[in-house]
């Protein structure tokens, strides 16, 4: 009885933590997504020099790293759960999220470069 | 009307299959599907199925007709059957079977266990009974009520998936309802056994158990309570 779960490869070590991660990233992308939808709505013939400048600017910079953040905190916790449910074989769901590790490390890298390279 | 019956004998059969029978119903009656099921047993003396109070008490009966999970005694042949159709009667879902409709419940039993479904409260106890106010008592209402019949968990993906470790809207309905009881002293450490990423947190809002609850429960709010109160603990 009381046999405690273990989980060692979830994002915080605790449900409630990884609850909070998916739910406060869920807001940044959405907050994120309308952001960029409003500037493409608003500039319909955007050149390369104006996304440029457009990016220059710090506080931009800051909300898209802040985001893509958000992209390997929401990504890590939903796919762990999904690899929990779906992908019994240890070794397999093991391979998977280290799939998914490296691709989410991947986006964090190139993102940064994109920004301040 | 036709019937068709899941059988498994694991001493005989090889796999499960799907036995018809042609059952006459009465006229002018509408049977509960337990009734019939009775009828199947009397032409089939064969057939294995749990049934006690025959009143929805119990919570013997849960079975799963044509593809709903419910109990079979309250369960009117008119809500689940159209006119002319079939009814099909299957185990509740995710549980090994002992023998055609009988499961085996153990890990739904072990997940109510867990969560310690018990008054725990080391203070000396008074003379006569530990009192609550008519609105302390009020909260309990909605979560007692529960009589175990596994139709809300067996329905839910969640616990499909991972019945050794997430505790199941069953559990945690009960989980919430001694959280929630003003006699109870430990709050904080039934909090901690449950603040593990599968107990509580594999629910994902599917809500199955309030859609077949017979008993017109709703574990899916006991469960977001529960979060919350972990919310309110947390630093």
């Amino acid at each position: 009885m009381g046999m405690m779960v273990r989980s060692v490869t979830n994002w915080g070590r605790s449900g409630l933590s990884d609850w909070l991660v998916q739910r406060m990233s869920a807001v940044v992308l959405a907050a994120y997504t309308l952001f960029m939808a409003s500037i493409f709505v608003q500039n319909p013939d955007l050149t390369f020099s104006e996304w440029q400048a457009f990016f220059d600017v710090t506080w931009v910079k800051l909300f898209t790293l802040l985001t893509v953040l958000s992209v390997v905190g929401h990504a890590w916790v939903g796919l762990w759960t999904v690899a929990t449910d779906y992908i019994k074989p240890a070794i397999i769901r093991f391979f998977f999220l280290i799939v998914v590790g490296v691709t989410l490390f991947v986006y964090l890298v190139t993102t940064a470069t994109a920004l301040w390279g | 009307m036709k019937v068709s019956i899941y059988r498994y004998n694991p001493e005989t059969d090889k796999k499960p299959y799907m036995q018809d029978y042609d059952v006459v119903m009465p006229e002018g009656k509408d049977l509960m599907v337990l009734d019939v099921m009775h009828l199947v047993k009397e032409a089939d003396t064969t057939v294995s199925f749990r049934r006690s109070c025959r009143e929805g008490v119990c919570g013997s009966d849960g079975v799963n007709m044509n593809g709903i999970n419910g109990l079979a005694c309250i369960t009117p042949v008119s809500e689940i059957v159209k006119p002319g159709g079939k009814l099909v009667i299957r185990p509740l879902p995710g549980l090994p079977v002992v023998r055609d409709l009988v499961v085996d419940m153990s890990v739904f039993y072990k997940q109510y266990e867990k969560i310690k479904p018990y008054l725990i409260n080391d203070s000396l106890p008074p003379a006569t009974e530990r009192l609550q106010s008519p609105e302390e008592r009020e909260k309990l209402d909605g979560l007692y009520e529960c009589i175990l019949c596994a139709c809300c968990s067996t329905a839910c993906p969640s616990f499909w998936w991972n019945p050794d470790k997430f505790i199941g809207p069953s559990g945690l309905l009960q989980a919430y309802r001694f959280l929630a009881d003003s006699r109870d002293t430990a709050q904080a450490e039934r909090l901690a056994d449950l603040d593990d990423p599968f107990s509580v947190f594999r629910c994902r809002g599917i809500m199955n158990c309030v859609a077949v609850c017979p008993k017109g429960l709703n574990p899916t709010k006991a469960i977001g309570h529960i979060r919350n109160m972990l919310l309110s603990t947390a630093t």
